[in-house]
């Protein structure tokens, strides 16, 4: 098999993602998307906030562009650069540009990764102006009404640096997101690794243990995601213990004592 | 190779170590007894004896006498395991269990040879503290005891478990024993009507038994449904121990309460009804049980968690009203809903709803509602009631129901405190939990003091607010670029050159911006001894205000908070500026409001102000010293080299956890020890003291850049 090549801004989703709605997000969403509001994604690594994008994505019939924000992510990684090619001088549109120009949904994923002179580009694409600014080519690049800013937002490392400032913050309808409830959590785990009920539901159990950790010696207790992690290691025959040991424990933690203290309690679990 | 000591060197030395001039003790046979050793046991005892008598005379006198006879029996490192346990003990209960250890050389070998395949609490609790704790319902905290048994709160475990030959199966013991404990608190075996039928009744201690039978056989069909694997764990350890031999019928008998929905009142009516019968016989983690104890502990709590989630709720209230800015509603009425009630041993999974409506709940209010829905079954509507204003004394705004200044009153004792260790550098060893730290509150004083102070030396303010503005983050330009902002015309026209005589053209033809980001937090810690009353403490307070206004011009994170005490008993804090306050009326009120307190037990301080350093994120940790002078406490040999050292292994801990210390001192003498505890280059000494305020912004200036 080929990988397909494609331009992120051709990026449409053809196949439904699995999403399992925990409440009522994605009517939210829609009315905002069709009244040109933005969108900030809160709640805790891996708990669907990506995934819900691209479910919307596919709903809304719009490309999808995500942008992985970071300590050196500049305004003119977004934006564009002028970029030489073949000895001449040429304009390349960053994401946040081409998302604009084509009218899709930009994802910035972890915003306050980002470099703070960020925000200043974000900003008047955030509220009713909805133009970029492309300070170098001396343009305002002006959104359709299918374009849609979409940002996350992790409010459990907040510390005083990175805080969502609340300029930016108002700009923006806020969904707020969490680990799902432990039915919903079970059900996600069957569908997303196929894996029967009774270790689905073992597995959310393990999870609220180690949730139950956090604060406590863990910094974050165990996602959806290393749940569903741990299920296809299971499906594909490893032994829950050993499967909730390498997708789980060591995903948490490196300190020895609380290792064997996690592997101890998924033991006594399974 | 050590010469070996004749008796009378002996007993010079011992005569010193013990004091003799004073306690009149005879030294004569011990000399003698010690003359007999080989060199180097002699120097391994007299070393100890001299830091043993450094914490007390009477522990190394019983330990030189039974010197011979322990080198007989243990060796050097076992020896050393003993003493240090006996020096322990002496911390923790007093002098006489001390000697006790001392005293109980083939206890403490025959223990050692448990310990060899045996389980050590202390080497065990790091784990199973987060094995319980990750367990759910209410967090419960481990202890060491002498018996084993919970109180609803704290399970007590023993020193040793030892009772198999095999180390992992030791082990198994702990975690199934804590397992077990906690399984009595999560299912509700100290129910009220226990209480009842015990207090009434004839022969408690009898029903006590039987009822513990009983209730175990519930609480291991329970630990089966929640924890199959550890209680597979536990049927093979018990197989192990005694064999599974129970009274004939029995089973059948219990085989109620074994199912689902039993209640420990099916069990208490089973006791009665069983009264008399044999019972199978126990196992060793099964422990005892401690209703009295428990009920006691049990009422204190419900009181204080009420009190809590009331608190917590106003928070949320208070947070929900600031949000909707509607200041027309009254606070919303709080409700519960547990989301699934199908049985008990699910998750307690409930919501918070606020007329009617399910809100997001804070940690805080979830461990608090699941601890009372634990005791009480459900949450009374009374306790729904967001606190009044006034209502409870919480001046911190963080629900702080104890008043910190109530501590020696007798209300409550260590609760709500800070444990630190204590490097004892006589024993090279730590004195554990020694410590009791306490963050309390500054009383504010608006008086207008920061703004004198800024009036008072204002061209310097702006000379200062000037260097720090430029401190602030560089832009950095980058030549030679793949891609950037601007063209780099030296680039260019090189290439140009290079392309008009055929060569390859480069792409490094443009310029960026790059930002350096400043990425520090820094925490200043200032003496409030009784040693800087009056001008020292004016000085401090001034600098202090400069120092703040620099800094809020730089945008670097910063705390402030004073210290002193007295005795380990009495560690104190005061924030003055925490890392997430604004420097504010409040503040400056509170630099205005710092007085001359006690003495000054450095170290703990220091490792309590590391600890809330590295609660914030920032590339760059500083913590910064202001004091006046040495270490120093009440009547205590904290003013010795004791506390120069204790301060200089709180520092190495520090330093270990990424923080940089530095300290800025006043006190001329400085030279003597700040090299050894804070090393050569991490100190200034200013010798006057007016001079305080205009130095201490420039030092920072200089250590951070
Ligand atoms: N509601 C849900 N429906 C379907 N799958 C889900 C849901 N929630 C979580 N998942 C599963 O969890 C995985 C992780 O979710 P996702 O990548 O969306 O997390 P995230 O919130 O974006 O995390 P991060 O903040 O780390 O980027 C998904 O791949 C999916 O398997
Ligand atoms: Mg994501």
């Amino acid at each position: 098999m080929q990988a397909r090549i494609l331009k992120p801004e051709a990026y449409f989703i053809e196949n439904e993602p699995y999403y399992q709605p925990v409440g009522d997000e994605i009517s939210v969403f829609e009315a905002a998307y069709r009244n040109q509001l933005p969108v900030l994604l809160k709640g805790p690594t891996g708990c669907g906030k990506t995934r819900f994008t691209e479910h919307m994505a596919w709903r809304l019939k719009r490309p999808l562009i995500t942008v992985s924000c970071h300590d050196d992510l500049t305004a003119s990684d977004l934006v564009g650069r002028f970029l030489v090619k073949g000895g001449e001088t040429i304009w390349v549109d960053g994401p946040l540009a081409a998302a604009v120009r084509v009218g899709g949904i930009c994802y910035l994923d972890e915003v306050v990764e980002a470099r703070k002179d960020t925000t200043v580009v974000i900003h008047p694409l955030a509220d009713d102006r909805r133009v970029l600014p492309m300070e170098k080519v001396g343009e305002l690049l002006e959104a359709t009404p299918d374009f849609c800013l979409a940002i996350s937002f992790n409010p459990g490392y907040q510390s005083v640096l990175k805080d969502l400032k609340q300029s930016t913050r108002q700009r923006f309808v806020a969904l707020e997101f969490d680990y799902p409830e432990p039915a919903l959590e079970q059900k996600i785990i069957e569908n997303e690794a196929s894996v029967d009920a009774e270790m689905a539901a073992r597995l959310v159990k393990f999870a609220h243990m180690t949730r139950n950790l956090k604060g406590s010696g863990l910094d974050e207790g165990a996602s959806t995601r290393l749940l569903v992690h741990a299920a296809k290691l299971i499906t594909s025959g490893v032994d829950p213990v050993v499967a909730c040991r390498s997708s789980i424990a060591q995903a948490l933690t490196d300190d020895v004592d609380m290792l064997v203290a996690v592997n101890e309690l998924s033991a006594s679990l399974f | 190779m050590k010469v070996r000591l004749e008796k009378d060197q002996i007993q010079v030395l011992l005569d010193e170590y013990f004091e003799v001039e004073f306690s009149f003790r005879n030294t004569e046979d011990l000399s003698l007894a010690l003359a007999q050793l080989k060199s180097d046991e002699q120097a391994f005892v007299l070393d100890w004896v001299r830091r043993i008598a450094s914490t007390h005379i009477e522990i190394a006198y019983r330990f030189t006498s039974q010197a011979s006879r322990a080198l007989h029996v243990m060796d050097e490192s076992m020896i050393e395991a003993w003493v240090l346990q006996a020096m322990d003990v002496y911390d923790r209960i007093g002098l006489h269990a001390a000697l006790k250890v001392i005293s109980g050389i083939d206890r403490f070998v025959r223990q050692g040879r448990e310990r060899a395949s045996g389980a050590l609490f202390e080497e065990q609790v790091g784990v199973l503290m987060p094995f319980v704790q990750g367990l759910s319902g209410r967090k419960l905290k481990l202890q060491q005891g002498d018996d084993l048994f919970t109180d609803t709160e704290t399970i007590y475990l023993p020193s040793v478990m030892a009772h198999l030959p095999d180390k992992r199966d030791n082990f198994l013991l702990y975690k199934v024993a804590v397992a077990y404990h906690w399984a009595q608190v999560r299912f509700g075996t100290f129910h009220q009507s226990l209480l009842h039928y015990l207090t009434h009744h004839k022969t408690p201690d009898l029903a006590l038994g039987t009822f513990h039978a009983l209730e175990t056989e519930r609480l291991n069909a329970c630990l089966g449904r929640e924890l199959p694997g550890l209680y597979r764990e536990m049927s093979v350890l018990t197989d192990k121990l005694t064999g599974r031999s129970v009274p004939d019928g029995w089973l059948e008998q219990v085989a109620e309460l074994r199912k689902q929905d039993a209640s420990v009142m099916d069990c208490i009516k089973m006791t009665e009804s069983i009264l008399g019968q044999p019972l199978p016989a126990t196992t060793c983690f099964q422990g005892q049980l401690n209703p009295a104890l428990a009920f006691e502990v049990m009422q204190q709590r419900i009181e204080r968690e009420k009190i809590a989630l009331r608190v917590a709720l106003k928070a949320v209230a208070d947070e929900l009203k600031d949000k909707s800015k509607l200041e027309r509603e009254e606070p919303g009425r709080f409700q519960i809903r547990s989301k699934d009630a199908t049985s008990q041993l699910e998750d307690m999974s409930i919501e918070l709803l606020i007329n009617g409506k399910s809100i997001p709940m804070p940690d805080d209010v979830r461990g608090t509602l699941t601890s009372i829905m634990q005791d009480l079954g459900d949450v009374p509507p009374e306790y729904l009631v967001p606190a009044g204003p006034g209502e409870y004394d919480f001046e911190t705004g963080q629900g702080r129901l104890l008043n910190p200044e109530d501590v020696w009153g007798g209300a409550y004792h260590e609760e709500g405190a800070f444990f630190y260790n204590e490097w004892d550098y006589r024993r090279k060893h730590y004195r554990k939990k020694w410590c009791v730290m306490r963050e309390m509150s500054v009383k504010p004083v608006h008086d207008g003091f920061a703004e004198r102070v800024t009036v008072k030396y204002r061209r310097l303010l702006s000379h200062l607010r000037k260097t720090f503005e430029a401190m602030r983050d560089e832009d950095r330009l980058l030549k030679r670029q793949v891609y950037g902002d601007g063209v780099d015309i030296d680039a260019f026209v090189e290439t140009w050159a290079d392309v008009h005589t055929g060569l390859e053209m480069s792409e490094r033809l443009f310029t960026r911006m790059h930002r350096e980001e400043r990425n520090i937090a820094v925490m200043f810690m200032v003496d409030m001894s009784g040693s800087t009353q009056g001008w020292v403490n004016e000085a401090e307070r001034e600098a202090l205000v400069l120092l703040a206004e620099s800094l809020e011009a730089l945008g670097d994170q910063y705390a402030i908070y004073g210290f002193t005490g007295m005795t380990r008993k009495r560690c104190e804090v005061f924030p003055v500026k925490q890392f997430d306050q604004p420097y504010d009326e409040a503040v400056k009120a509170r630099i205005s409001g710092i007085q001359a307190g006690d003495y000054t037990r450095m170290g703990a301080a220091i490792r309590h102000l590391s600890f809330r350093l590295n609660g914030v994120e920032a590339r760059t940790k500083l913590l910064i010293t202001l004091s006046d002078g040495k270490p120093d406490d009440y009547q205590d040999d904290y003013r010795s080299e004791y506390g120069i050292e204790d301060t200089r292994q709180s520092l190495f801990e520090a330093r270990r956890s990424g923080i940089h210390p530095f300290c800025i001192t006043i006190d001329e003498a400085g030279h003597d020890y700040l090299p050894h505890m804070y090393g050569g280059a991490n100190y200034t000494v200013i010798s006057e003291v007016e001079k305080l305020p205009l130095k201490v912004s420039d030092i920072y200036k200089k250590i951070t850049t």
